[in-house]
């Protein structure tokens, strides 16, 4: 059993309680023990930075200083939107050893913090487990799924540590050791709108549109994520995108656009793996894969 | 019939902008800014602004300051970093536009129909003061102070996420709310200094 420290993030405590319940039974597996920070605190996401940068950078930082006070040596953390804020922040303690973001958290009992290793779940799979490992878990391969393996920007740019900032593939990889056809496209890690479907909707919708199209028309029966924004952006605001693009895509493609069951990553890794749909929660999403249970 | 002037004036322009938006940025690459473009074709929201990140980046280096500032762009950037990592000049653009959003907030610049702003107000409260961010709250807070009308708009995304048990109201709260005041009003402190 190897233990990791985790941080949880607001997401997964709130609209995408599934990532986090399919999560931990995957991470339980393969044998990761998951330890979540006590007392943590929201990351600030993009939408500090935007308003007063050393605030945003003290405020993450808090809870990389809590982690190793609680003797956490890496930390997995599920929602790309944190993993970037908290990897920014940490760059900058490891090279600002003396400024007055350093000096706030020290006079705030928040020593440390420059040295925990941060990680997304996709790595800690990826990298210290293997696909063979999570091919020998299988119990159900996934028969005729035909998956589009969505990496959205923020695990991949601009710290590209843990993939191609492009051409990422490790998704992919762990989709085909469950049994799954990947489906190649050139999007993987274009942008699903982020904020925008919410500040902008107009252009925020354009931006899912453009990605269900492409998954679509490359054959995808089933799309998977591995950020709770992106997941929301493509699972939630799908119905409002094919209502609005609905007619274009029809006149582009001669066909109908029909909606894609999005999952999060670990929920399509848990079906694999042999636990039940309501374990994983696969109910929250809005377009169950029904069609495709039952070729497994 | 008016005529308006559509240029500007070099006395108009405010040669050392490119030095704010360095400090504030943290990015010194600014001035090293070829105009090859390369940003402005990897952006996938480009095609919405009105000025593209190219654009920016000439008027940033000829002192444009309050065309930049008011600016649509830095609103419509969704922090993909697309541009970042592709920049010939490693210049962090991304983070550029992130020190425009704060100077144009700090300017009062900001389009007032804009609800970036807002949404980013209504988190920092709330984390300052809680800690934790409730999704629910600062996105009704974000349509209620920008656009009323738009929680109709807003409305069946919360009735499908309410059917898939997925809306979530509660507010969560960190047990050392203190600790997180404490970093917060030490830091201002210092900057102040
Ligand atoms: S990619 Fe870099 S060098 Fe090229 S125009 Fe954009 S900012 Fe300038
Ligand atoms: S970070 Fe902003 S400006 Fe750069 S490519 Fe992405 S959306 Fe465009």
């Amino acid at each position: 059993m190897k233990s990791y420290g985790y941080y949880p993030g607001c997401s997964v405590k709130s609209s995408s309680k599934s990532y986090e319940k399919s999560l931990l039974l995957v991470m339980k597996s393969v044998g990761a023990k998951l330890k979540e920070i006590d007392d943590w605190n929201c990351c600030g996401a993009t939408a500090y930075f935007g308003t007063d940068e050393k605030m945003a950078k003290a405020i993450a930082s808090r809870n990389l200083s809590l982690a190793e006070q609680q003797k956490m040596d890496d930390l997995i953390i599920p929602c790309t939107g944190c993993y970037l804020t908290l990897k920014k922040s940490q760059e900058h303690l490891k090279e600002h050893k003396d400024d007055n973001i350093r000096a706030a958290l020290d006079e705030a009992g928040l020593k440390g913090g420059d040295k925990v290793a941060l990680r997304h779940p996709i790595d800690v799979l990826y990298n210290d487990f293997g696909v063979e490992q999570i091919k020998s878990l299988v119990k159900k391969p996934l028969k005729g799924w035909k998956i589009a393996s969505y990496y959205g920007c923020q695990l991949v740019r601009p710290y590209s540590d843990v993939d191609h900032p492009y051409y990422p593939h490790i998704l992919d990889d762990l989709m085909v050791s469950c049994g799954a056809e990947a489906v190649d496209y050139p999007y993987k890690t274009r942008c699903c709108g982020g904020a925008l479907t919410g500040t902008v909707e107009d252009v925020g919708l354009r931006l899912v549109y453009i990605l269900l199209a492409e998954m679509r028309n490359r054959g995808a029966n089933c799309v998977v994520t591995m950020c709770p924004l992106c997941h929301f952006n493509l699972d939630v605001y799908q119905s409002k995108v094919i209502k609005k693009f609905g007619d274009e895509y029809e006149k582009s493609f001669s066909k109908k656009f029909e909606p894609l069951p999005i999952l999060h990553f670990t929920q399509v890794i848990g079906l694999a793996m042999g636990y039940k749909y309501s374990e994983l929660g696969i109910k929250e999403v809005m377009v169950e894969p029904k069609a495709l249970l039952k070729a497994i | 019939m008016e005529f308006a002037r559509t240029v500007k004036y070099e006395a108009e322009l405010n040669k050392s902008f490119y030095k704010e938006v360095v400090e504030s940025s943290g990015c010194d690459k600014v001035l090293e800014c070829i105009q090859c473009g390369t940003c402005s074709s990897t952006c996938p929201v480009s095609l919405y602004m009105d000025y593209t990140p190219r654009k920016l980046m000439a008027m940033i280096k000829a002192g444009f300051e309050e065309d930049a500032l008011k600016s649509k762009t830095v609103w419509i950037c969704s922090s993909c970093y697309s541009c970042t990592v592709m920049c010939p000049s490693q210049i962090k653009i991304t983070d550029v536009m992130y020190a425009l959003k704060r100077m144009a907030i700090e300017k009062g610049y900001y389009p007032k129909s804009m609800p970036t702003p807002v949404l980013a107000k209504e988190m920092n409260n709330i984390i300052s003061k809680r800690g934790r961010n409730s999704e629910m709250y600062v996105a009704s807070m974000m349509v209620l102070k920008t656009n009323p009308f738009g929680m109709f708009k807003m409305a069946p995304v919360g009735l499908a996420l309410f059917k898939k048990r997925r809306l979530h109201i509660g507010m969560e709260k960190i047990k050392n709310t203190k600790q997180i005041k404490k970093l917060l009003s030490g830091l201002k402190k210092r900057e102040a200094k």
